[in-house]
């Protein structure tokens, strides 16, 4: 029919497809000033919320007084619990199946939490009007250490709790414990230790930090009486999730609650959770008839919206005097603060920890988490990592290293000897997890041969002679790092947030001039889902990428998902969307062997159009076949070409990778220079190179951020000590790494094309690489284990400790 | 509160407005002009998402009064290029995914601009000193860098071309 077909090579470039380094589409928007974030909305009439908070860690309050602030010109109305409370909207459900306050009911248990919501005319109004409002509290004893909050005579934190011993995750042993979760075989483990050649024992604490993106929460709320509508615009990772528990709490239909995310600042976990900010709003949207906006200041977001992590890990780690490890131990105490708002699958109140066996054939594992109430914010979320699964790759790769030490052995030799194998999988890990795939020694290998690892060792000990023969007052660490994710949450047989399963959607519509609109259930919050997703596309329907719009966040546009955190677009959306163009290739095939005059098997799909077998001249292009699908009539096929997958994958994917930082440390000074840090990512099938490559840089650069100074820390009387940008360390341009980045491909067995998902993985991977570079520039005094962050005042203690001041 | 009575040159076009003695340049620019680029993220000066131009200098406009902008010209984001004459920092920012969430972006490209007629011929160093008053929480700064370093070697070809 066309004797000028183009080369299947041409073709396929002309896509965009998989593998692309597609330029991306979001790009033009926002670097003209025209993204759409949720301060920007502006709208007829509408009012600023803002919120007085408590200045005290645990404190009864004793009456609040409103008058002067409602008396000054332009407040609108001043909302506390008791206004609140006969709506039954003064507490409300956590997402971790605990219950928290809106507004402050009677008591408040952690600094800035939110007593009372002023809206006001204009924001300067409603600030003016916060400082007006008279609360006259009682100081109560504060608990702030997690260890101390379950002595007998702790103060009381949670008195609605009071005679509850059983909670969302089984019984409570104490007024201030939350949940005791165990996993793995306790017995066989002890038992393991008990008879082992060497235990190496320790504590690592991996410290309470905040996921901070440069947007902070916020959202407007309008409440169309006339026609019973609310629409919230929002900075929601999970639209759809808000929407139904939208309609559960405040009893509209959810066919009246339409929720929508416009452009997201960024979210890393912060945006997964429920805020009172957007409760408030939208009871103040409902009571004043007009739109309420509120967006929190940087001080609010790290004081009162979702820290994360807070998990201190004790672990004994066996193995046989040459290295084989035999069996892993940890328990946890984990500070989730005045409510337990953790963002966790339900039957999981520890997320995912339990992969904390990473990357290594461990037979024997026990591990319990034991939840516990603080006067501290709420949170828990996952800062750019799959539910804990941070938290339990820096454990793993500390355990590591100390047991390296405690074996006098290199830890990359350890690590090797002990890697599950490529034919081990699918692999069984003793802690109850199947990963899909997996080729660890391959990327071991080509991670250490990139860094010339023998080199630097040889390097590192010159540099540690020069040191002792007092030429040097630098000392170099080599920090390594072999990690393992589980990502794409999940089945909806064991994964669901409040009930909702976690399964995610794409839509697609196929116009009949033969371009398209895909429709998901998730959320970009910079990943670039408008750029990638269509990429996916373009491979599975041979539309070009350019000609396929991707929108997400609008609950009344988009299906039904869960949203996009814990790594789980790729793996769980991407799929729904591979799917979803596989069913309009199937339709396609139908029309274009009718256009062929052909049976349905007499076609075969090539790039983008259907040809006749063993007649490659005769086809059917997808954008003659979307043409016909609308105005032809084709006996038995009804017109259009459209398709809808909803995906529950069959299991998590399990992205790996190999990471190894070298570091110099002023031993006088504290301070760090980053010589070189290389990441090797394997997240299966790779969608866009370019995207990914800069996932890793962010990823890595939040870590070495928390690795290396970032945390919320409290004093002994529950005040916030970081609560501004100055205290609370995010890198500049300056401080932050360059970095090399590298792959090799282990597809997911399981994924329809293959991929696994790579937003986190550098976050994971890089906080031990960072946190090992400078325990091993230590390791020749004697250092075993000391807590991040690793600021300079810390490591300049660290070194003063072990007495290399002199 | 009493309004003062406040000129100023926004992007070219002259622009007249009252604002109380204590509202925040970003916050006039948001609101009053519906110049949405600048952001705010964290209204203490350190993250740079305000960032705009006042007068041939870099300044985050979440701690100018509007006052201190009287008679001044000020250019934002929103007026370094249009969308048919993007400037070539626009360019290079998407040509070397120096961006992902955007929302520091208007900010940081604004810097870039004037930072790039401080330092026309910047080393890596001398551009990672120069923005490091803009932060980004998604892209760890590497293509950021790479993308100012591309637009200076593009505006010095042009330049040279010229002369």
């Amino acid at each position: 029919m066309n004797e000028m077909t183009p080369p299947k090579t041409e073709r396929t470039a002309a896509l965009k497809g998989l593998g692309s380094a597609r330029k991306r589409v979001e790009d033009a928007r926002f670097t003209q000033g025209k993204g759409n974030y949720v301060d920007d909305i502006k709208l007829p009439g509408m009012l600023f919320g803002d919120f007085v908070r408590s200045p005290y860690a645990h404190a009864r309050i004793k009456s609040i007084d409103a008058e002067k602030a409602k008396a000054l010109p332009g407040v609108i109305a001043v909302l506390t619990a008791a206004d609140l409370a006969p709506l039954k909207l003064h507490w409300m459900p956590t997402l971790a199946g605990d219950v928290q306050m809106v507004l402050a009911d009677g008591k408040v248990l952690f600094q800035g939490q939110e007593v009372a919501f002023v809206v006001a005319e204009n924001r300067y109004i409603a600030a003016d009007a916060v400082e007006l409002v008279e609360v006259d509290y009682e100081e109560l004893p504060v608990v702030v250490d997690p260890f101390k909050a379950e002595a007998p005579d702790a103060p009381v934190l949670r008195e609605d709790l009071a005679g509850k011993s059983e909670g969302a995750h089984g019984p409570r042993r104490h007024h201030n414990h939350i949940f005791t979760w165990e996993q793995g075989d306790r017995d066989a483990t002890e038992k393991v230790l008990a008879s082992a050649d060497v235990v190496a024992e320790e504590m690592v604490y991996y410290h309470r930090t905040h996921p901070c993106p440069l947007e902070t929460c916020g959202c407007v709320a309008s409440m169309d009486k006339v026609n019973g509508k609310l629409t919230v615009w929002g900075t929601f990772q999970a639209p759809h999730a808000v929407r139904t528990v939208a309609s559960l709490i405040s009893g509209i239909a959810e066919h009246n609650i339409r929720i929508i995310s416009p452009d997201i600042g960024g979210g890393f976990g912060n945006k997964v959770g429920v805020y009172p900010g957007y409760i408030c709003s939208i009871v103040a949207s409902i009571v004043t008839g007009v739109p309420v906006k509120w967006v929190e200041d940087r001080m609010e977001n790290l004081m009162a919206t979702a820290f994360a992590r807070d998990y201190w890990m004790k672990g004994k780690i066996s193995a046989t005097k040459d290295g084989r490890i035999t069996g892993l131990w940890c328990h946890v105490t984990a500070d989730h603060g005045a409510f337990d708002a953790c963002a966790d699958p339900t039957k999981f109140p520890a997320g995912f920890f339990n992969i904390c066996t990473g990357s290594y054939d461990i037979p024997v594992a026990y591990l319990a988490v034991d939840g516990v109430y603080t006067n501290k914010a709420p949170g828990g979320v996952a800062y750019r990592c799959s539910f804990r699964v941070t938290e339990a790759a820096y454990f793993i790769e500390r355990m590591i290293e100390v047991l390296a030490i405690r074996l006098g052995m290199d830890s990359a030799e350890l690590r090797a000897k002990n890697f599950i194998r490529k034919d081990q999988f699918p692999y069984h890990s003793a802690l109850g997890w199947e990963y899909d795939s997996g080729d660890y020694h391959t990327a071991w290998d080509k991670a250490l041969k990139a860094v010339d690892y023998e080199g630097l060792r040889r390097e590192q000990a010159q540099r540690l002679e020069d040191f002792k023969a007092g030429k040097t007052r630098k000392l170099i660490g080599i920090g390594l790092t072999h990690f393992t994710e589980i990502v794409g949450a999940g089945p909806v047989k064991n994964c669901d947030i409040l009930g909702l399963g976690m399964f995610d959607s794409c839509e697609i519509r196929i116009h009949p001039t033969g371009s398209a609109i895909a429709r998901l259930g998730t959320i970009s919050q910079g990943q670039g889902h408008a750029t990638t997703f269509a990429q996916i596309l373009a491979s599975e329907i041979g539309i070009p990428a350019d000609d396929i719009t991707v929108e997400e966040g609008d609950t009344d546009t988009a299906p039904y998902g869960l949203g996009t955190y814990g790594s789980r677009s790729t793996p769980v959306a991407g799929a729904a969307t591979a799917m979803a163009g596989r069913k309009i290739r199937a339709k396609a095939q139908m029309i274009a062997a009718y256009l062929l005059e052909v049976h349905d098997d007499d076609v075969e799909w090539d790039i983008d159009r259907f040809a006749v077998k063993g007649a490659p001249e005769r086809f059917k292009t997808m954008k003659e076949i979307a043409f016909a699908a609308y105005n032809q009539a084709i006996p038995g096929i009804e017109p259009g070409l459209e398709a809808v997958s909803y995906y529950d994958p069959p299991n998590m994917t399990y992205p790996f990778g190999a990471y190894i930082c070298v570091m110099e440390i002023d031993v006088d000074t504290g301070e760090h220079e980053i010589r070189q840090f290389y990441a090797l990512d394997d997240c299966g099938t790779r969608i866009n190179p370019m995207i990914i490559e800069g996932q890793v840089h962010g990823g890595a650069t939040e870590g070495y951020a928390i690795a290396m100074g970032q945390e919320i820390a409290y004093d002994e009387m529950g005040n916030v000590k970081t609560a501004t940008l100055m205290d609370f360390f995010l890198p500049t341009a300056w401080e932050t790494p360059h970095y090399t980045t590298d792959f090799t491909v282990t597809p997911s067995p399981h994924h329809p094309i293959g991929a696994k998902g790579v937003g986190e993985s550098p976050n994971v991977g890089s906080v031990p690489a960072f946190s090992n570079a400078v325990h091993d520039a230590f390791r020749a005094f004697g250092l075993t284990q000391t807590h991040m962050p690793h600021d300079h005042w810390r490591i300049w203690r660290t070194a003063h400790e072990l007495g290399l001041h002199g | 509160m009493g309004k003062m009575h406040i000129k100023l040159t926004v992007n070219g076009k002259p622009v007249e407005l009252l604002a109380e003695p204590r509202e925040l340049l970003i916050h006039v620019l948001r609101e009053e002009l519906s110049i949405t680029g600048p952001h705010i993220g964290c209204e203490t000066t350190h993250c740079g998402a305000c960032t705009v131009d006042m007068d041939g200098r870099s300044v985050k406009s979440c701690t100018v009064f509007a006052a201190q902008a009287d008679g001044a010209n000020v250019t934002t984001i929103e007026g370094l290029g249009t969308p048919d004459g993007l400037h070539v920092l626009q360019t290079m920012f998407k040509e070397h995914h120096g961006l992902q969430c955007g929302f520091c972006t208007p900010g940081m490209i604004t810097r870039a601009y004037r930072f790039l007629q401080e330092n026309p011929d910047p080393t890596e160093e001398e551009v990672r000193f120069g923005m490091s008053g803009n932060l980004c929480r998604c892209t760890g700064y590497q293509n950021i860098v790479k993308a100012i370093l591309a637009a200076a070697a593009e505006l010095n070809a042009v330049k040279e071309a010229a002369q």
